[in-house]
């Protein structure tokens, strides 16, 4: 069996660059080991000419195990995009904390060579060994802080949770693989199309999968592990779990869900559509209560996944099923791309303020437009895009979900629109709440002056312009996205 | 400039407040004096340019759009960049460029605590393009961010330089405002998918009309309804409004006022009616009885106020009302007297909230019984001149405010698109319950001045050394005054400009 390693050329490039990373951490000593860190960025570099080189190609590899089309690529694009961005606001954080550089860096990059991996796997193991490989890293990474103890409680809720919905799904795999006699995704949605009659523990078994996944993007009620491991976490490490590990879950989800599992979307596109209600409103609410900026953060992750599964509850099966499933691929595609970009920018700034300060409540934010009008420029417009307002990226996020809702409009589908509505004006509240206090409130006295560094302002000042500029101009990713089918031949 | 070729023209005057912006952003903050006259000189040239857009506007065309610009701008999902001006948009695109020029003018003089001007005419050049965009965009998409950039920026002119309850009336206005857009946002969505052309453009869509099922129509219509009513605002959406108006600065409540809430009556006659028109005519009637609650309530409300500003907030939601039932009425008489009443609300009531500001200026209070009465002696000019807009608000025939709201009644009482067959008699019943409104408008009006024009000054203001209108006043008031006069005795001026586009309007309404 011949491979083919142009398509493997991204992760390639990767694993490359990790081990490299792990030696060259061992070579330098003292202030230069975070020389590590633009070693990171050089490969990830090297790995975006790769993959935008796989543009418009069709490649298939390691059986039909491995799929690259432009579907893939735009995800590897948005991890590839995230992972530099992570780099940046990574660099001082880890190099001024007494950290292990070179580990982490390994560790990181080693997680997104499983994100690679995810939006081509096309097969059950696979796509498990994706999705290990993305979470056993995180779950060392959210310990890195291993003098703390709420960083070494959050990293074992995350390692006990993690692993006990991994043990799920890899029942729910096996049992599967009893019912159709294959893993390969394609082979596996033709079984279930041949069964005629439905299979109670069958339909158990894919929701058992699904629930796997379910953790990965934290969906309510599988959500319990990621405030605290957020705020338990190294921040870089909260935004790489918020960000990145998040959407890998996602394009895991849409492989099993889309290909697998369409011909039973009836059974499963209503719960995943019921779990988006219950994750929007349940994380919105919560975060209402937020005292800590990351902790805030966390929860309106948790809200913006529950917008993300939105689509998966508008999903068909049978024919004319096409049309309404592409518009819902894309809008995740979109809206991942958008989050993105918006949320670790956010995570930017707290890191930012956070710099030698150890400021991180919100009510530390209060009067930050005065102190640091930059960096509460950049949070307003991260946050006003969070929660979609216009100019901003946000918006048309929004707008890509309720334009995959009114493809073919259902009660459900209404439904949830309205609960999108009402959440997006809660989420707003809880916004606001911040932006208020950072241009109207009076800041507190004694506070120490911000120190964000070149670095990091630079990495936030880009993505804050990324937000704008894709606020007005969102063709630059919906004209990549609209073109992506998730099926091979699509 | 020839209207059919220079789309630029509309291009630059939309854009270049927002240039302007980014201008003042870039003065050093402690120019202070050189950044409130740069925004001065930037509001002067937009409205030069608008100005001379309006003159060499084809009246004898003002039914077609004029000033194109129509190119590509998201492909995936088929929106374009398309804008234009027609009868119907003139008027109020002209007085969006008016009206900060004024603001403009006001704040070299007058600016609220904490000051920072920079960021203040910053965020009122921001809004000024999203405020003149709504009224030149015709694709949806377009209209729709327009619409919102407001909402920003407004949040912030509030929650910055507003009054002690600012925290509160901001994230009001912005969450209230907000819900209701994302509702049209969604109708727009399914408007876009039944009508089937693959299309968002406004004038496509209403040549199309009517299209897609009853049950599309009414949802459809619901949910641009909520977006543009809360806007307006109609009773029972009104609750932001005194909120917001009390607690904003004076040229965010003249904006508000004068702009911001011509937004959403707008959004009505220029998307709501023509691409829904059976959803339209089905909630006519509805419209028409929360337009005449909105008038009732919005008068007695006034009664009962004790802050000049927050009574002049509540005036707005009865005039509005009559500017609603202009609109329930679908026929042209209605369309014609609700655009007018927009126009006369936005002048008047924008100068009336001018001098709501000046007297809060003064007597360091906007409470009606600690003012106490004796303008008139105190200082005679500023009384006076209260006195001519407060008539002009009540609807004096000779002054502004009289057209709109004497031609919502009579349109109404014979309606259009038979509406006359099924609901004649609630409308006769709804006419006549808005002419006890105006009633009440006159009696909160005359009220209010005999409360403060008339009498003795009160003891404690004796010794005040009080300032009557000053010069930048007269400045900034000057041309508004003579704008009540002249739509007052020559109302053809809006009429006019505007026949030719309502009866193509109604064209498309079948009527």
């Amino acid at each position: 069996m011949a491979i083919d390693f142009v398509a493997i050329a991204p992760e390639i490039a990767l694993t490359v660059t990790a081990l490299l990373v792990l030696a060259a951490d061992l070579a330098l000593r003292g202030d230069a080991k975070q020389l590590v860190n633009p070693i990171a960025g050089l490969g990830t570099l090297v790995a975006i000419g790769f993959t935008i080189f796989l543009w418009g190609e069709e490649r298939v590899t390691f059986g039909t195990m491995f799929v690259v089309n432009e579907y893939a690529v735009v995800f590897k694009l948005v991890f590839l995009g995230s992972l530099l961005a992570i780099l940046g606001i990574s660099w001082r954080f880890f190099a001024e904390g007494r950290y292990f550089q070179g580990e982490y860096y390994f560790l990181l990059l080693t997680a997104f060579i499983g994100m690679l991996i995810m939006p081509s796997a096309r097969d059950l193991l696979l796509l498990f060994v994706a999705l290990e490989t993305v979470s056993i890293p995180a779950f060392v990474m959210a310990g890195m802080r291993k003098r703390d103890l709420y960083s070494s409680e959050g990293a074992l809720k995350f390692f006990l949770i993690g692993v006990l919905s991994v043990a799920l799904m890899l029942f729910g795999m096996s049992m599967i693989y009893g019912f159709t006699g294959t893993t390969d995704l394609v082979g596996i949605a033709a079984a279930i199309e041949g069964e005629t009659a439905s299979v109670p523990l069958l339909l158990g078994s894919v929701m058992l999968v699904i629930v796997g996944f379910g953790f990965k993007i934290s969906a309510v009620p599988f959500h319990f592990w990621a405030p605290d491991t957020y705020a338990g976490a190294p921040m870089p490490v909260a935004a790489m779990l918020a960000v990145a590990s998040k959407a890998a879950g996602f394009a895991g989800l849409i492989s099993i869900a889309f290909i697998a599992f369409e011909p039973v979307a009836e059974v499963w596109a209503p719960v995943l559509g019921v779990l988006a209600i219950l994750t929007m409103t349940v994380g919105n609410l919560i975060a209402l209560q937020q005292r800590d900026l990351i902790r805030l953060l966390a929860y309106s992750s948790i809200a913006q996944a529950g917008y993300m599964l939105i689509p998966f509850g508008l999903a068909r099966s049978g024919a004319g099923a096409a049309a309404v499933n592409d518009a819902a691929v894309q809008a995740v595609l979109f809206y991942l791309a958008a989050y993105a970009v918006m949320n670790i920018g956010a995570f930017g700034v707290a890191i930012a303020v956070n710099r030698r300060t150890g400021l991180r409540s919100i009510a530390d934010y209060a009067g930050l437009g005065s102190r640091n009008p930059l960096m509460a420029m950049a949070l307003t417009t991260f946050l006003l895009s969070l929660g979609g307002a216009p100019l901003t990226v946000g918006l048309w996020a929004k707008f890509a979900i309720l334009q995959a809702i009114t493809v073919d409009v259902t009660g459900f589908g209404l439904t949830m629109a309205g609960f999108l509505v009402i959440n997006s004006v809660i989420a707003f509240f809880y916004y606001l709440k911040v932006i208020r206090g950072m241009w109207m409130g009076e800041p507190a006295e004694d506070v120490p002056a911000l120190q964000p560094g070149f670095n990091l302002s630079a990495v936030i000042v880009v993505l804050m312009v990324g937000t704008l500029v894709l606020g007005v101009l969102p063709g630059l990713i919906s004209d990549y996205t609209s073109l992506t089918s998730v099926m091979a031949s699509g | 400039m020839d209207p059919n070729t220079a789309g630029w023209a509309l291009v630059v005057a939309l854009f270049l407040p927002l240039v302007g912006a980014g201008a003042l952003a870039l003065m050093p903050a402690s120019m202070d004096r050189e950044i409130r006259r740069a925004a001065v000189v930037i509001t002067a040239i937009a409205f030069a340019l608008v100005s001379v857009i309006a003159l060499s506007f084809d009246y004898g065309r003002s039914g077609e759009l004029q000033f194109t610009t129509d190119a590509s701008w998201i492909t995936a999902i088929n929106a374009r960049f398309t804008l234009g001006m027609d009868g119907i948009s003139l008027p109020l695109f002209w007085l969006t460029y008016l009206l900060p020029l004024l603001c403009a003018i006001y704040t070299t003089k007058h600016l609220p605590a904490p000051g920072k001007p920079k960021a203040f005419l910053g965020l009122m050049l921001l809004l000024q393009t999203g405020m003149a965009g709504t009224f030149v965009a015709f694709d949806l998409p377009l209209f729709f961010i327009f619409f919102e950039l407001t909402l920003v920026p407004m949040f912030f002119l509030i929650g910055m330089w507003g009054g002690p309850r600012r925290e509160y009336a901001s994230i009001k206005f912005f969450l209230y405002t907000f819900f209701g857009s994302v509702f049209m946002l969604v109708a727009f969505l399914a408007i876009y998918f039944t009508s089937g052309a693959e299309t968002w453009n406004i004038q496509q869509l209403s040549e199309m009309a009517p299209f897609g099922s009853a049950t599309f129509q009414t949802w459809a219509f619901l949910g641009v309804f909520l977006g543009f009513a809360i806007k307006v605002p109609m009773w029972p959406f009104h609750t932001w409004l005194p909120d917001a108006h009390t607690e904003a600065p004076t040229i965010g409540s003249v904006l508000l006022a004068g702009v911001l809430l011509k937004m959403g009556t707008y959004g009505f006659i220029r998307i709501g009616l023509p691409i829904l028109p059976d959803g339209a005519l089905r909630f006519a009637p509805v419209i028409g009885v929360l337009a005449v609650i909105g008038i009732i309530y919005g008068s007695l409300c006034c009664l009962a106020q004790t802050d000049v500003k927050r009574l002049i907030a509540f005036s707005s939601v009865g005039h509005m009302g009559f500017v609603m039932l202009g609109i329930a009425a679908m026929n042209e008489a209605g369309i014609q007297a609700a655009l007018f009443g927009n126009i006369a609300h936005g002048v008047i009531t924008g100068m009336l909230f001018f001098l709501a500001g000046s007297l809060h200026e003064r007597y360091h209070t906007r409470e009606i019984a600690v003012i106490g009465g004796g303008m008139l002696t105190k200082i005679p000019k500023y009384a006076v001149m209260f006195a001519f807009v407060a008539i002009a608000s009540l609807g004096l025939p000779g002054l502004a405010g009289f057209w709109g709201e004497f031609g919502a009644m009579w349109a109404a009482i014979s309606p259009g698109l038979g509406l006359a067959d099924t609901y004649g008699g609630l409308y006769l019943a709804l006419v006549i319950l808005a002419a006890l409104g105006t009633v009440l408008t006159a009696a909160y009006f005359l009220w209010l001045m005999q409360r403060i024009n008339l009498g003795n000054p009160l003891e404690r203001w004796a010794d005040e050394p009080l300032e009557d209108i000053q010069a930048i006043e007269w400045v900034a008031w000057t041309p508004l005054v003579v704008l009540v006069l002249a739509l007052g005795v020559y109302p053809r001026l809006v009429f006019g400009v505007q026949n030719d586009a309502v009866v193509n309007l109604m064209g498309y309404l079948g009527g």
